[in-house]
């Protein structure tokens, strides 16, 4: 007499695994927060691809945004390069400092990128990855916003918009230096 | 005296020469590290690009690179478990291909166990159950002779 | 013209499934032959439609009609000929295809087959059928139709992907989708037994074939989906426990269950409950591994896209399941066993024991695949589970399944005697054991390999000691050795297929542990003119040299392998620039061996030649991998074969 309700476990056992399943819809598996929020951000020491060194050291007291790029890096990075540089001209002025670096790229291609966008902000190649993964980057473009006191605080994986930029722009110049 | 200066003169030759030689973007072959852990380590880590190979198997250039990153890291001196909390500290939790032995992430190397323990109790009390099965029904009246034709046309059909 | 056509197709298809589907629900309902009839043109129409979309897909491929999105996607004017055939399956929307048109040649064959011999299930299985394809009709409809149009038409398309640039993409998919849909046929038969109330034995005699056919593509599917990865993708590995290849291969678990359970159920008319819930678990399984090939929910280097594409699976996966499984419950008084166990020491409980540790290895690679979701949900943090749990966990189910290879097909129905039992299993253990002292002896120091290789002794010599008594005793008869043999291996077709399959697996087995526990692999930096050497081979670096193919851009090492003076062999590892691609592709190269191979990965280079960096392997035993499915070929051939008339 006990099998008479106990039979239907069979098919409501399957409903949690759905459940499941459905809340992963939800999720975006590619989209791994990064560990690094609210933590000091990692050193870096480059040379752009004009020649100059560039330091996050050398920039501590402005607001950084630090964009990880690549000229093989289609559609997104391409998308994005001129939101960057209109964010950059817009903000140069206000103690914000665009730093763009190319991973795993040719030296050529990197720069017929720069030419064709016209980026005035530097740009550096990472030809090691070291910067990478200090960074803790998974793929191409990924942009970090860094505040004054050297801290990661915002992390946009995938193509920069001009407004996510300057929301997240905007709400760190508002903090006190 | 001019001994040494001309030693001296003659070293900074020969680097002024090496360093002129030396191909400028050779990765290190050899060095004082252990290749052996540097592809433990790196087989502990998993490739970001490619997803489901560990950064030893990994053929892709961001791996070479993070095999390089561990390498010199152990170079430094790091132990095997600082190189690995280094990029976790990068990363998170899910670089590593296996998940903690502690904590919530516990429940995945144990539950496969448990399950098997309990569908070997499972099929126990199953096949003592379908075992006892023929004590319940009531032995009918066969003719001895017929019952005996039975059992042995029965036990000829197991032959394979 | 063509993106209309093809629409109008697609439509026209799921409307006729549609019906047809119904019909034969009504027609079962009240008998209605001219109904039945009118679902079965429907069943027919479907696949002409089908096949008219799959031909103006093909047309618009090799007419470089990039005005269709799906053909701009995933070929250029540099694809080469027959992947612009391949490039149908290549990527989402044309998988689809493939499955529904498998689909519904596999309904035609059932409308063929059993429209006289089963009339009573065979209205409900043809609408189970057509249920199912119209599903994937509808798939092909709303979320990924593969006939859109694409504005502006650009000059030249964007190229299949590299990857899938290979002789294992033509094949890989289809034996995939072959073994999937293959399943579909026992599940509409379990189905419609259900319905009807003919829960026997009936509906697994009858699809029985179809069981081996599915199981063996699916089989085959995996294998070639494991070269494919050994000869391309550069890592010397064949299997990572991807999530997508976690999904083929839990289907593939429970399907092998299924196959062995259910000679418990001809036999002994029991485990009638447990076989319907395994064929609805294999099938349920085929469709999960379809979603999370193409629901994005879970990484995966295979995954397709995202998109609305997975609620359209997860719903039908919850239909599917639901429906069956509440059908399965509702229909429990019938599913009772009507055999005994004597034993535990007999065949019967072996089979237990197989479908114990099956599903176990499919649980635990569906909890661990499903995981990181689970961790996701309940605490927020994203973890990932990889190789080394996967390893760990079902190793030791795979060695347990081994022995149980070993002991099944020769322990006696029932109750095994402690005779029965010595006279088949003491010489098959002690030449086990013998082998794995041996091992020992030669250094072999790794306790798994030495059990496994242990295990893969014992059984294949109870194999051999089946054989050979076999044969001995038909010989009395007067029979050669040869004509014995044949004779028996047809006579008992179903029992010698099912040999020679274990002995595929075991061959498998053999390359698994031997490739697992052997290979040895270094990375170097050579310059021109230097050598490295690995497990005897020399490996020298030439030079590198740059072509220009007709969608790529290769760079092409050459190094000369030398293995105890014997003549040089030169190896070609490359690097291919796809333009539309971002890192570049190594093009691996290497020499396959029946011990061993040697693999060589191109890494970093000069520019001008200098140096290069490069990944030596010696990889052991993996071609016994591919040589194991040549063997279970055979053996599945052997089992379908016609039954040979045989004396009572």
């Amino acid at each position: 007499m006990k099998a008479s309700w106990l039979k239907w476990a069979i098919p409501a056992a399957v409903v949690p695994v759905l459940l499941l399943l459905a809340y992963g819809f939800k999720t975006n598996p590619h989209d791994i927060p990064s560990p690094l929020l609210n933590r000091p951000a990692a050193a870096f020491s480059l040379t752009t691809f004009s020649g100059a060194p560039i330091s996050l050291e050398s920039l501590r007291g402005s607001v950084v945004v630090l964009n990880f790029w690549a000229s093989w890096c289609v559609p997104a990075c391409y998308d994005e390069a001129p939101a960057l540089e209109r964010t950059w001209r817009e903000y140069k002025d206000k103690g914000v400092t665009v730093v763009g670096v190319d991973v795993q790229d040719k030296e050529e291609a990197a720069r017929e990128f720069l030419a064709k966008f016209n980026h005035s902000f530097p740009n550096a190649p990472d030809p090691k990855g070291r910067v990478s993964v200090d960074y803790g980057v998974y793929g191409v473009p990924e942009t970090f916003f860094i505040d004054r006191q050297g801290r990661v605080r915002f992390k946009v994986v995938g193509g920069l918009t001009d407004e996510t930029a300057r929301h997240h722009l905007d709400a760190l110049l508002k903090e006190p230096s | 005296m001019r001994r040494g200066w001309a030693g001296a003169a003659a070293v900074i030759a020969l680097t002024a020469v090496a360093a002129w030689a030396a191909p400028s973007t050779r990765p290190p072959s050899t060095g004082p590290v252990d290749e052996q852990v540097v592809h433990e380590v790196a087989s502990q880590l998993r490739c970001v690009v490619c997803q489901s190979l560990s950064v030893a198997d990994s053929p892709s250039e961001t791996a070479n690179q993070m095999r390089a990153i561990i390498r010199e890291r152990l170079a430094a001196g790091e132990n095997p478990e600082q190189v690995r909390a280094y990029f976790v500290a990068k990363y998170g939790d899910w670089i590593l291909l296996s998940p903690p032995r502690s904590g919530f992430t516990l429940l995945v190397w144990v539950v496969p166990f448990v399950g098997l323990g309990i569908g070997l109790v499972l099929v126990a009390v199953a096949v003592r159950r379908w075992s006892r099965a023929p004590q319940a029904a009531a032995p009918s009246q066969i003719d001895p002779a017929v019952r005996e034709r039975i059992r042995r046309e029965m036990s000829q059909m197991d032959k394979p | 013209m063509i993106p209309e056509l093809g629409y109008g197709a697609t439509v026209a298809a799921l409307v006729l499934a549609l019906w047809g589907a119904a019909a034969a629900v009504m027609s079962a309902r009240s008998g209605s032959a001219a109904l039945l009839r009118s679902g079965e043109r429907a069943a027919v129409g479907a696949f002409a439609l089908i096949t008219a979309c799959i031909a103006l897909m093909l047309y618009a491929f090799l007419t470089f009609d990039f005005s269709i999105q799906y053909v701009a996607i995933n070929t250029n004017r540099g694809t080469p000929f027959y992947y612009r055939i391949t490039a149908l399956w290549g990527a989402l929307e044309g998988s689809i295809v493939l499955w529904s048109w498998m689909l519904s040649i596999y309904t035609l064959i059932v409308v063929f087959q059993y429209r006289r011999r089963q009339p009573e299930l065979y209205p409900w299985v043809l609408s189970v059928m057509l249920g199912i394809l119209a599903f994937f009709l509808l798939v092909m409809t709303i979320p990924a139709p593969p006939f859109e149009r694409l504005t502006p038409i650009p000059p030249d398309g964007r190229g299949l992907n590299p990857l899938l640039q290979d002789s294992g993409m033509i094949t890989h998919p289809v034996a995939l989708y072959l073994g999937f849909t293959g399943f579909t046929v026992p599940f509409a038969f379990a189905m419609a037994a259900l319905i009807v109330g003919r829960t026997g034995e009936e509906w697994i005699t009858i699809t029985r074939r179809w069981t081996i056919i599915a199981w063996y593509f699916l089989s085959l599917g995996l294998l070639i989906g494991g070269w494919w990865s050994y000869h391309v993708l550069g890592w010397g590995g064949y299997w990572a426990w991807d999530p997508v290849e976690n999904a083929a291969f839990m289907p593939w678990l429970t399907a092998t269950a299924f196959l062995h359970s259910v000679m418990v159920q001809e036999r002994r008319r029991m485990l009638k409950l447990w076989n319907l819930s395994l064929i609805i678990l294999t099938f349920g399984l085929t469709i999960f591994g379809t979603f999370l090939t193409r629901s994005g929910i879970i990484g995966s280097v295979h995954s397709f896209t995202q998109g609305s594409i997975g609620i359209f699976f997860l719903g039908f996966l919850a239909l599917a399941l639901l429906g069956s499984f509440s059908l399965l419950a509702s229909r429990m008084e019938r599913l009772r066993a009507e055999g005994v166990l004597d034993s535990v020491v007999s065949r019967e409980s072996m089979f237990l024991l197989n479908n114990l540790f099956l599903v176990a290895a499919a649980f635990t690679v569906f909890f661990g695949t499903v995981f990181p979701l689970l961790s996701e949900a309940v605490r927020g943090v994203k973890i990932s589970v990889g190789a080394p749990f996967f390893n760990l966990v079902n190793i030791p189910v795979f060695l347990s399944l081994l022995f149980l290879m070993g002991v099944g097909p020769l322990i006696a129905w029932r109750r095994a005697s402690a005779e029965n039992l010595k006279r088949n299993f003491l010489k098959p253990v002690l030449a086990g054991f013998v082998a794995a002292a041996a091992l020992r002896a030669v250094g072999v120091a790794n306790g798994l390999v030495l059990t496994a290789m242990g295990l893969v002794v014992f059984v294949a010599s109870t194999i051999a000691l089946d054989l050979f008594r076999a044969v001995r005793a038909r010989r009395r008869s007067g029979d050669g050795w040869s004509a014995a043999t044949w004779g028996l291996l047809l006579r008992q077709n179903r029992r010698y297929g099912g040999f020679i399959v274990h002995l595929g697996i075991l061959v498998v087995a053999l390359g698994v542990a031997g490739s697992q526990a052997w290979s040895v692999q270094k990375e170097v930096t050579l310059d021109r003119g230097q050598s490295a050497e690995l497990a005897g081979y020399h490996v020298r670096f030439d030079g590198l040299s740059a072509s220009e193919e007709s969608n790529h851009a290769k760079v092409t090492g050459a190094f000369t392998v030398t293995n105890g003076g014997a003549g040089g062999d030169v190896l070609h590892p490359a690097k291919k620039f796809y333009p539309q691609d971002q890192s570049p592709i190594a093009a691996v190269d290497y020499r396959l061996g029946f011990f061993e191979d040697i693999y060589v990965v191109l890494g970093d280079f000069a520019n001008d030649g200098s140096h290069a960096t490069i990944k030596v392997q010696v990889n052991r035993m993996v071609s016994w991998l591919w040589m194991g499915g040549f063997v279970l070929t055979l053996g599945a051939a052997l089992a379908i074969l016609p039954d040979a008339r045989r004396t009572a």
